[in-house]
């Protein structure tokens, strides 16, 4: 069982925590002026990455706050956590 | 029986004391210290079982968890399947018999206790031989929060088997000594008869503690059997030895062949000999110390077979000043013997080239092809192994973060070499942890290590039996062979992963212990290939087998799952009502009088409902406090409707879809103020619509001033439902004026009763006139009192979920999720009304333009009648449709949709259902049908409110 750093609680066990998916895949400004297609991209498209991931978490059993990791997908590694004000960290 | 295999003295066993216990039907004598195994072989008993697919005798073939040998059933104190005898320890009134490879499950329920402990440690060591007690020594002197666990009944490891001198003392007055400084360190926690079984990510380790099992029947109830401690360590040292590694010849299975090392521990730690007559056959020269100490213990050694060309000079001096012949340049090339070996046959070896041999007599022959050290915690850890040519053995090839291997585990073989070892490597955890590792850390003085001859690694001996290999057995428990190796090999198959499973080697209760390298080398063998190419399996959790009843702990029975009941839970449970779990929850599904079925407790239940007055414990539902600023905000745009426009005091009903437009949620929302408002959800989606909320309040619009939380359990929840509910109401809190004009339908007043503050709600999930009574948990049972006394001279009926569910499909209400599947719109189900039209945005508004939503064959939710007005669908039932000619189309036929929810009505005096009909609203008056028990019963459809399709009752 990993460990996983909540940005407010620190390391925590990771069954208090829920995976959110790809994070940076912000809801549109203007729905109703997408195409069916972008908004088809939004709803169901999702990057499916081996290797380092950006990814929202959220430590649902403890300060139930939500926030952004890179993860490598292969050795399930958590690289960086990073709260949602943040800019995505660029990664070498 | 008397044990006359029992050495004349030493030993750890309690001479004073004896142990009477029974095998096979049989009853032994033993003494405290002893295990199962100790305990028959001091009785002369080496078979245990016969084996799983060849019905060959088996016996005890090594004294620990590695045995592959002695499997048996424990029948006393309580049963319990594929123990080994090697690790059962003695107690008075213990039973067993052999198993052949498999066991029985005890049929009377477990009354034992298991329960689990965390425990977060700087350092924890796995092992107590010398090398860990030196780790944890280091620690603990450094101050270093250290846990020692170790699999044996008592300190030592490889010292309890041995004669080795610490400081010019038995090793073991160390270990002592050791022990007692440790438990003065009030940081240390040290468990015995405790198995680390598996490492997992950063530095968690599963270990299972055996509290009472050696204590038999005087086991006290009140302490857990078992307990499974979830350790987590920052630094992780694993000193778990190493297990001795056979070599494999024909007929090497028979009850008398025993690991060297084994034999030595049986005398050196149980005071058993193993038997009268030796032969020792060794690649190397540890088997040595084993025929030099059988042979002072009383054992005549008739020869140490030495299959290196030149033996090792300086042991074989030793032998033969003791008056032991040594064959070196030999093997032995099978045996005789039938339930216990009788010779070994001994031949010459060069080359690997077999010679003319011999047969010796013996009944106890002892084999040591090198040491595997246990690597397995750190291969579990995700550590790769390399293969060390000198050893024939694998090694940690890596370092890992958190976790280090030392003493016979990391391949030192040596007392001082361990002791320094295990020292070096908890230093270099403290310092990775910056804990000044200084302080008094005297370690004790080994005597100097004498240098080994080099081993030889030899897996196998050529078969010169003529058997070709079916009789040299390579994993015991599983009778598999060199045949089948070679077979496998000879199929094509070069994956060690592959080999295994074809062969089914390692597959067995001991995971490979002793077979696994040997598989690895002779495969690499067969292949011509290094055996470094070929590695080893993946080494997985649990390095000893453990029961589901420790993992499960106390999560069993009651405990398996929390069970939530609402305030009123006793006052149902005495009103006889039948409970249904509704997600966690125990809810009252009906309340049956003497002799009434759940069909007439339900058309009971409806019928004062509608006619009468009913009441329901709706506590479970769903309740969400939303306030802040901008709360109004954060629910328009997560409802299809508008909820900024309503009234303080009033109430709207809501639907919430996710992004694709699918229907997630319903409820009722009060606005309690400007700022404040009561969401109420569903029993089932109370958690996940919280987690929505805070989802998107937080990643989407962080800017939103709102907070949400739950009240679900801050509120009992009682709808008071039917014609006669404003009476109740009215008589219960008079202060409420409880007329259709100054509480009109939606809206909510609050109001006290003795002080106590209630909350009323004209919410009607029924369609009946009927007021929602929110109050306090603490007050829960005294307010439903009142309301019961109140509406006993209008009949008031309590009616539980079954009830709840025929009264709101009869007015067409869906329940989300069971009515619903993921794939259902609000127009789907007929709920266009509650669709913004002025909202710019809310959370999917845009899936409903996309073209999948405005298809006109969507399924829509109908409701059906059957024709012959007797017929209850079963829920999940398909929908056809026949031919004009009323035939069945030709298969596959195709599905409309399914019935989504199917009651018996007592207000339309027929069965009725719900379902999702493709184009169903365009097929109202259509007859389609639906398969039931194979035939097709015709039902009408129609439109999905049956009852009070005007809305009339409401107001009462
Ligand atoms: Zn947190």
């Amino acid at each position: 069982m990993q460990l996983i750093e909540c940005p407010w609680c620190g390391p925590r066990e990771e069954v208090e925590f829920h995976y959110g998916g790809q994070a940076h895949v912000p809801y549109p400004d203007n729905p109703a002026e997408v195409s069916d297609e972008e908004w088809a991209h939004y709803v169901f498209f999702r990057d499916n990455t081996k290797g380092r991931f950006a990814e929202r978490w959220n430590h649902t059993a403890g300060c139930r706050r939500w926030f952004n990791a890179i993860r490598d997908t292969a050795t399930y590694r958590f690289e960086r956590v990073y709260r949602l004000d943040g800019p995505k960290p660029v990664t070498p | 029986m008397t044990s006359t295999f029992r050495a004349t003295d030493g030993g750890r066993i309690d001479r004073s004391a004896t142990v009477d216990f029974t095998f096979d039907g049989q009853v032994y004598t033993g003494h405290p210290g002893d295990t199962l195994a100790s305990a028959l072989l001091a009785a002369g008993r080496h078979q245990i079982a016969t084996s799983i697919k060849l019905g060959r005798p088996r016996g005890i073939a090594a004294a620990w968890a590695e045995d592959p040998g002695g499997l048996v059933q424990i029948e006393e104190p309580f049963p319990e399947p594929m123990l080994l005898a090697t690790t059962v320890e003695l107690h008075e009134g213990l039973a067993a018999h052999g198993l052949p490879g498999q066991g029985r499950l005890a049929e009377v329920p477990d009354s034992a206790r298991y329960d689990a402990v965390h425990h977060h440690v700087d350092v924890l060591v796995v092992g107590a031989g010398p090398a860990g007690l030196a780790a944890a020594l280091t620690a603990a002197r450094a101050g270093a929060r250290v846990a020692l666990v170790d699999e044996q009944s008592e300190a030592g490891g490889s010292l309890l088997g041995g004669t080795d001198r610490l400081d010019d003392a038995p090793a073991l007055e160390w270990v002592t000594a050791a022990v007692a400084e440790l438990a003065g360190h009030p940081d240390v926690l040290h468990l015995q008869r405790t198995t680390a079984f598996g490492s997992y990510d950063d530095g968690f380790v599963l270990a299972l503690e055996r509290r009472t099992d050696h204590l038999g029947t005087a086991a006290p109830k009140h302490i857990s059997r078992q307990r499974v401690w979830r350790l987590r360590a920052r630094s992780i040292v694993v000193a778990t030895g190493a297990h001795e590694r056979p070599v494999v010849f024909a007929d090497n299975d028979r009850p008398g062949i025993m690991l060297a090392g084994a034999a030595r521990t049986f005398l050196h730690h149980y005071g058993v000999l193993p038997g009268r007559e030796a032969v020792v056959f060794t690649t190397n020269d540890s088997a040595y110390d084993a025929a030099l100490d059988l042979h002072r213990a009383g054992v005549r050694v008739q020869a140490v077979v030495d299959a290196r060309p030149e033996g090792s000079p300086r042991r074989r001096e030793e032998c033969e000043r003791a008056g032991i012949r040594v064959l070196p340049g030999a093997v032995v090339t099978g045996t005789r013997g039938v339930e216990r070996v009788t010779h070994a046959l001994v031949a010459p070896f060069a080359d690997g080239d077999v010679g003319a041999g011999s047969a010796i007599a013996c009944d106890l022959l002892l084999v040591s092809g090198g040491w595997n050290p246990a690597v397995h915690l750190f291969s579990q850890a995700r550590g790769r192994l390399r293969y060390d040519e000198a050893l024939g053995a694998f090694l940690p090839g890596e370092e890992l973060d958190g976790l280090s291997v030392t003493g016979a585990a990391a391949g030192v073989f040596d007392l001082a070499g361990c002791l320094a070892d295990g020292r070096r490597v908890a230093r270099a955890a403290l310092t990775a942890q910056t804990i000044d590792p200084a302080g008094v850390d005297r370690l004790p003085t080994a005597p100097e290590p004498v240098v080994p001859t080099a081993p030889l690694v030899l897996w196998r001996v050529p078969d010169t039996s003529g058997a070709e290999g079916s009789t040299s057995f390579v994993d015991l428990q599983r009778d598999a062979t060199v045949a089948d190796i070679a077979r496998a090999v000879g199929a094509g198959l070069r994956s060690i992963e592959h080999i295994k499973r074809y062969t089914t080697i390692g597959t067995a209760h001991d995971q490979g212990k002793t077979s696994g390298v040997l598989t690895s080398g002779i495969t690499a063998e067969l292949l011509g290939i290094p055996v470094q190419a070929t590695g080893t399996t993946t080494f997985r959790p649990p390095y000893t087998p453990v029961a589901f009843a420790a993992l499960a702990g106390r999560d069993r029975g009651r405990l398996f799952d929390p069970e939530r009941v609402t305030s009123l839970h006793d006052w149902h449970v005495a009103a006889g009502a039948v409970f249904e779990d509704v997600g966690q929850w125990k809810r009252p599904r009906y309340y049956p009088r003497p002799g009434e079925d759940m069909e007439a407790a339900v058309l009971r239940e409806c019928a004062a409902a509608r006619t009468g007055v009913g009441i329901l414990d709706g506590s479970t539902l769903g309740k969400i406090d939303v306030q802040g600023p901008d709360a109004a905000v954060l629910l328009d745009r997560l409802y299809t409707n508008m909820m900024s426009s309503l009234k303080v005091g009033s109430v709207r009903y809501g639907v919430m879809c996710g992004v694709d437009g699918m229907v997630i949620d319903d409820g009722t929302v009060l606005r309690l103020a400007e700022d404040r408002f009561l969401v109420l959800t569903t029993t089932g989606g109370a958690a996940k619509i919280l987690d929505w909320m805070e989802e998107w309040a937080q990643t989407e619009w962080p800017d939103l001033r709102v907070h949400c939380t739950s009240v679900t359990e801050q509120w009992n929840t009682f709808p008071v439902v039917g014609p006669r509910s404003r009476d109740v109401i009215g008589a219960v809190f008079p202060q409420v004026d409880v007329s259709n004009e100054a509480f009109p339908f939606m809206a909510w007043r609050d109001t006290t009763l003795d002080g106590v503050p209630v909350r009323l709600a004209r919410i009607s999930f029924s369609g009946e006139l009927a007021f929602e009574v929110y109050v306090s948990p603490w007050y829960g049972v005294a307010v439903w009192q009142r309301l019961l006394e109140a509406g006993h001279r209008y009949g008031i009926t309590p009616y539980g979920t079954e009830t709840m569910h025929v009264l709101r499909a009869e007015k067409g209400y869906p329940i989300i999720g069971q009515d619903t599947d993921g794939t259902v719109t609000p127009q789907d189900l007929g709920m266009e009304w509650a669709i913004s039209k002025k909202k710019a945005d809310f959370v999917g508004k845009r899936s409903f333009a996309r073209r999948a939503n405005q298809d006109p064959l969507r399924k829509q939710l109908v409701g059906l009648l059957p024709v012959d007005r007797r017929t209850v669908l079963p829920e999940g039932s398909q929908i056809v449709e026949l031919h004009a000619d009323g035939q069945l189309p030709p298969p596959p036929v195709p599905m409309l949709g399914h019935v989504t929810s199917s009651y018996r009505s007592a207000e339309l005096a027929r069965p009725f259902a719900l379902a999702l009909v493709k184009g169903g609203r365009s097929r109202i008056g259509d007859t389609v049908h639906v398969p039931v028990n194979g035939t097709l019963v015709p039902v009408e459809v129609t439109g999905s409110v049956l009852v009070d399709p005007e809305g009339a009752r409401r107001d009462g």
